[in-house]
């Protein structure tokens, strides 16, 4: 099952929880803060199953969550980006 | 694509005040979405407490009252008795609901009133600057305990849904944690069916006790603080359905 | 069961009361439960209240009288939450009152700050006994400054009715509810604890009434229309500032409007009486014999106290004339007068506090004295 999540960057506070809950680790928090001084959550390359963990816990309910069950896995990968969530959670 | 997740119409689309990782996001989200599932955001009237969530009706989209601290229970007795066909909710952290506000939660359910409470528990007094609460733990060190909580100085930590499911008045009491996913859930489903008893017209009062993470007054990162909630909290705050 | 309660039990049932109809002839009542009838017939929805003395006729006639009439009685934990339903249910859009006395009037004041910040009307009567601290049951006037200068936190004012008959007090029920609705503030109903124990014979009738604005912005739910709030926390940088001037604007539209005095042989008197309420009964007394004695004396009675009726006081007081303020208490009605007055004529004062009651001959006892002293 594919999945995708969108997250409104800009109302992100970067609490991190997210990134602690995603089964596959597809959540990492931005090396670029956003306009009120937070560093958002943002999609990495890895795999969505569009569970939907991510929206659960997030408190500013600012996470959509789609899914497509036609078996094709959508992938998005962005040059430069940070792959690794492990180093995230120290930070955070 | 198709949706399986988004934003309930009644939880507003503004940025909140809360800090980063507050529980009280969270839980406003699961009283919207059951007011949005249980279609009665037009018979529902909500009251804000003193604490954090004060500006709660800035949230939740339905008719709000603010009222003085720890008064919601008398409130929501003022205005389910001379309106019984709406929903009345009263949504209240640890010093509203457990310190100033003890006596009224305590005769709201003595009397069996027929409201429905969602208690914040997150062991802290938020708004004021990380004072103690009556359910902050033992050792905890607040502004007010910088030894941290003894016994013999200022007593346990209070269990309120213990002491209120001792109320003939009192129909459902259960205790949930926002500590992960799986918590989050169980307490969307508390809060619902905490609802859908007033909405069927139980004869009594209901009350969700949330544990929540207040991950600035804990002094520890948000998904640290949900870690805490399971690991020490629940020790002294047992989950569960109680009654009901 | 035991004999005693069966036998208690068909006692009451025997001495069913008989609640009075609306009618126009004369009926004898006490004033407690003449200011708790004529709230229901002005269409009180909902009493909360909490017993002390000495107004507990009243929440025991309510409790009665309410589901009666299909209407909302529940005797509270507290006065603190009694306030707070009043709260409650005036939100919903309700008409809805408390009663108590001083002590738990007290108690109120946070209840009723928040009333007045939250733009919510309401009814308080504060049935007057002797204080300060648990004090005694007797009555007493000594809650004019907790009633008249806000009495809890912040800039507010509540409107202030000191009826001095019980059919006074029973006509200033359907009063209040409509200054309370008109005004959208809460409104205190001033007795004591001589007027809510006395008997007189009333009337008790629904007269016409205001027209009063629609209730659009209570909490009925949302439905078909944008959320209403009812707050009293402005945090925006003027909001609140913005509140109290709105408050005040309020405020000077009822000192203009609403005041209710009376005044009795004003004209040529060399003295003149100021009282209220109970006090006001027996100044009468004293003033008629004083007359007689052909002392020439007036008196001024304030039915509102807030707003004060200074505009008259002060017009009497153009020329020199002696003001005897008599209160239940050291003295506080009396300030009010002393401003109004502003030095033009001299202000006295003769109080009984602590639930004393001055009698007519003592109050007669000071007039003659004012006499001999003033006298050209």
């Amino acid at each position: 099952m594919a999945g995708k999540i969108i997250i409104d960057a800009e109302r992100c506070k970067g609490c991190g929880l997210c990134v602690a809950v995603c089964p596959k680790n597809s959540i990492i928090i931005s090396k670029t803060s956003n306009k009120n001084g937070y560093f958002p959550a943002e999609k990495n390359d890895n795999e969505c199953t569009g569970c939907a963990m991510c929206a659960i816990v997030c408190p500013e309910a600012i996470i959509e969550v789609l899914q497509d069950d036609s078996g094709k896995v959508e992938i998005t990968i962005e040059p430069g980006q940070d792959r690794n969530p492990k180093q995230i959670e120290e930070k955070t | 694509m198709k949706t399986v997740f988004k934003r309930t119409p009644t939880y507003k689309d503004v940025p909140t005040h809360y800090c980063p990782g507050c529980g009280h996001g969270i839980a406003h989200r699961l009283v919207a979405e059951t007011i949005d599932e249980l279609d009665i955001r037009d018979r529902t009237i909500g009251i804000a407490p003193v604490g954090c969530a004060v500006l709660e009706y800035d949230y939740i989209d339905v008719d709000m009252i603010e009222v003085a601290h720890g008064r919601a229970p008398a409130v929501a007795t003022g205005m389910k008795r001379t309106n019984p066909d709406k929903i009345i909710f009263s949504y209240q952290g640890d010093g509203d609901l457990a310190s100033i506000g003890a006596g009224e939660i305590l005769h709201a359910g003595h009397r069996g009133e027929h409201i429905t409470v969602i208690f914040i528990n997150n062991a802290v007094y938020g708004m004021t600057g990380g004072q103690m609460a009556p359910t902050t733990m033992l050792n905890q060190v607040t502004a007010t305990t910088p030894r941290g909580r003894t016994p013999a100085e200022q007593g346990y930590p209070l269990q309120v849904s213990e002491l209120l499911a001792v109320l003939p008045g009192t129909i459902y009491i259960e205790r949930c944690a926002l500590s992960g996913p799986a918590g989050v859930r169980k307490t969307k489903k508390a809060i619902r069916h905490a609802f859908e008893l007033q909405l069927n017209g139980a004869e009594g009062m209901s009350l969700v006790e949330v544990l929540s993470p207040c991950p600035t007054y804990w002094r520890m990162s948000p998904t640290v603080a949900m870690k805490w909630i399971e690991e020490e909290m629940i020790k002294v705050f047992p989950l569960g359905r109680l009654k009901g | 069961m035991s004999t005693a309660v069966n036998t208690m039990k068909k006692k009451n049932a025997a001495q069913k009361y008989q609640a009075p109809t609306k009618t126009d002839t004369r009926i004898l009542m006490c004033g407690n439960e003449a200011l708790a009838e004529a709230a229901i017939i002005a269409g009180c929805d909902a009493y909360f209240g909490y017993p002390i003395t000495p107004q507990n006729e009243v929440t025991a006639y309510m409790s009665r009288r309410m589901p009666e009439e299909g209407r909302v009685f529940v005797q509270s934990e507290s006065e603190l939450a009694a306030i707070n339903m009043v709260f409650g249910a005036s939100a919903t859009g309700k008409r809805t009152m408390t009663s108590s006395s001083s002590p738990g009037v007290s108690l109120m004041q946070e209840g009723i700050s928040y009333l007045a910040g939250a733009e919510l009307p309401a009814v308080i009567v504060n049935v007057m006994r002797g204080g300060p601290g648990l004090g005694n049951i007797a009555p007493s006037q000594a809650d004019y400054f907790q009633a008249t200068r806000g009495g809890g936190h912040g800039d507010y004012r509540t409107i202030v009715l000191g009826p001095s008959s019980v059919q006074e007090l029973a006509n200033c029920m359907q009063l209040a509810f409509e200054l309370a609705d008109q005004y959208q503030m809460p409104v205190i109903v001033l007795a004591d604890g001589i007027l809510g124990q006395m008997m007189e014979p009333i009337v008790l009738e629904k007269r016409p009434g205001r027209k009063l604005p629609p209730k659009d912005w209570a909490l009925t739910g949302a439905k078909g229309r944008p959320q209403n709030i009812v707050r009293s926390l402005w945090l925006a940088e003027g909001a609140l500032e913005q509140l109290n001037y709105k408050l005040r604007t309020r405020y000077e539209q009822i000192q203009k409007n609403e005041v209710l005095c009376e005044q009795y042989e004003v004209d040529d008197a060399d003295i003149v009486v100021v009282a209220y309420g109970v006090a006001a009964r027996i100044v009468r007394g004293a003033v008629t014999k004083a007359r007689e004695e052909g002392i020439k004396v007036g008196w001024i009675r304030p039915v509102t106290l807030w707003p004060f009726p200074a505009e008259q006081i002060s017009k009497a007081a153009d020329e020199f004339r002696i003001f005897l303020t008599v209160e239940l208490s050291m003295g506080q009605m009396v300030e009010d007068v002393k401003l109004a007055v502003a030095g033009k004529s001299p202000v006295v004062f003769y109080g009984r506090p602590g639930g004393g009651v001055p009698t007519v001959d003592e109050i007669l006892d000071k007039i003659r004295q004012l006499t001999t002293k003033h006298s050209t």
